[in-house]
C-alpha cells in the first residue's frame, strides 16, 4: 500500500480489530444487564445510516479515477444502486444493478 | 441413498438433545445468508488488493476485524492517504451500531459464563444479531445453553466462509485488469447498504444530512469531512426521532 509503512497498515489492522471487538464486547461483558438510555440508543441506531453515505458522497461527485471531475456512468452506476437498493429492501440485487451499469458504461465508452 | 439424506448426528456428547437440535437450527438457518456474505467477502479480497494490501494484511482485516463495512471504508480511507487517526475514527464510527446490538442481547445472555460472553462478542456481525434477536424475542422460553448453542450452530456458516473467501478475492483479484474501475466497488457498496436502511423519516434524514454535509466539506484534507458529516447526520436522525415522537404523543393524547 503506497504512502504507509507496513506497520502502518498492521496498526489500522491492530486497533480497530481491538476497538471493534471492545465495541461489541461492552455492554455483554462488560455493562451487564443495565438499560442503555433512550439518547445513546437514539445515536447509535443513526450511525451507519450517516457514516456510509457520507464517505461515499464526494467519491461519487467527483471520482479521483476521473482527475475529480463528475462522470456520467458512475453517477448513473450510483443512481441505479440506489433506486434498486430502495425498491428491493436489499443489498445484493442493488450491488449487482450498480455493477452491471458501471460494466456496461465503462465498455460502451 | 436414504442414508445421505439422515441428518448428520453431532457431537454433543451429554449436552441435552434440545440444546443440539439448537446448534443444527441456528446452522440450517444461517445458510441463505451465505447468499450475500460470499459475494461481498470475494469483493473486499479484490479490492483491498486492488489498493495495495498484501495477502497478510487483507487476510488480517477479516480475521481481526470481522465487519464488512468498516473493512471497506478503512480501505477506502488508506487509499484516500488520510491520516491514520482519520481512518480508525471513520471505520470504528461505522462499527458503533454494534454496541447496540450488545446491548440488546445482553437481557437473553447476560447470564452465560464470561467466556461464552466473549466469544459471542467476536461473532457479532449485522447477520449473528440479527438470526439471534429474531430467535430468543419469537422463542422466549430457551434456555441460556440453548441461546448460545443457536449461534455456535450459525457461527461458522457465517464468519468462516467470510475468511475464506476473502482469501479467494484476494488470490483471484490479481488476474482482473487494471482498466475495471474497480475504485467504485466501495461506493456501489455502501449505496447498497444504505439504501434498504431508509426504512423511517429520521433515517432518510440522517443520510441527507450527513451527504450534504459531506458534499459540502469535501475540501477538507482527505476522510476528515466524515468525522463532521457523520455526527451531524447522526444528530439529524436523532432529531428527527425525538420530534416524530413528540407528535405522535400528541396526536394521541
Amino acid at each position: 500500500m503506497p504512502g504507509y509503512s507496513d506497520a502502518t497498515i498492521w496498526l489500522v489492522i491492530l486497533a480497530l480489530g481491538i476497538g471493534t471487538y471492545l465495541i461489541r464486547w461492552s455492554f455483554l461483558g462488560a455493562v451487564g444487564d443495565r438499560p442503555v438510555p433512550d439518547w445513546a440508543q437514539r445515536v447509535l441506531r443513526y450511525t451507519a445510516v450517516s457514516v456510509l453515505p457520507a464517505l461515499i458522497a464526494p467519491l461519487v461527485m467527483w471520482p479521483a479515477a476521473t482527475g475529480g471531475q463528475p462522470d456520467p456512468v458512475r453517477l448513473y452506476s450510483a443512481a441505479a444502486t440506489l433506486a434498486v437498493g430502495l425498491l428491493t429492501r436489499s443489498t445484493l440485487p442493488a450491488i449487482l444493478a450498480g455493477g452491471t451499469v458501471l460494466g456496461l458504461g465503462t465498455w460502451l465508452a | 441413498m436414504t442414508q445421505l439424506s439422515r441428518p448428520v448426528p453431532l457431537a454433543s456428547g451429554a449436552e441435552s438433545p434440545s440444546v443440539a437440535r439448537s446448534f443444527r437450527t441456528g446452522f440450517l438457518q444461517a445458510l441463505p445468508f451465505l447468499l450475500v456474505l460470499v459475494p461481498f467477502a470475494l469483493l473486499f479480497g479484490v479490492v483491498a488488493t486492488a489498493a495495495g494490501l498484501d495477502l497478510a494484511q487483507t487476510m488480517g482485516f477479516s480475521v481481526l476485524v470481522l465487519a464488512g463495512a468498516s473493512q471497506f471504508s478503512a480501505v477506502q480511507l488508506l487509499s484516500d492517504h488520510a491520516p491514520v487517526l482519520v481512518v480508525l475514527a471513520s471505520s470504528l464510527a461505522i462499527n458503533l451500531r454494534m454496541a447496540m446490538y450488545s446491548a440488546s442481547l445482553t437481557p437473553w445472555l447476560g447470564r452465560a459464563p464470561a467466556w461464552q460472553r466473549a466469544l459471542i462478542a467476536y461473532v457479532l456481525i449485522d447477520q449473528t444479531y440479527g438470526m439471534a434477536i429474531q430467535r430468543f424475542e419469537r422463542q422466549p422460553r430457551l434456555t441460556i445453553p440453548e441461546r448460545v448453542a443457536y449461534l455456535a450452530g450459525a457461527t461458522p456458516v457465517l464468519c468462516l466462509p467470510w475468511m475464506l473467501f476473502t482469501y479467494v478475492g484476494a488470490t483471484a483479484g490479481q488476474m482482473i485488469p487494471a482498466a475495471w474501475p474497480l475504485d467504485f466497488a466501495v461506493p456501489i457498496t455502501f449505496l447498497a447498504m444504505t439504501a434498504p436502511m431508509m426504512r423511517t423519516l429520521p433515517h432518510v434524514a440522517a443520510a441527507l444530512v450527513a451527504v450534504l454535509s459531506a458534499l459540502a466539506l469535501s475540501g477538507l484534507p482527505s476522510g476528515t469531512g466524515v468525522l463532521i458529516a457523520g455526527p451531524l447526520g447522526m444528530a439529524a436522525g436523532a432529531v428527527a426521532e425525538a420530534w416524530q415522537s413528540r407528535r405522535r404523543i400528541q396526536r394521541s393524547g
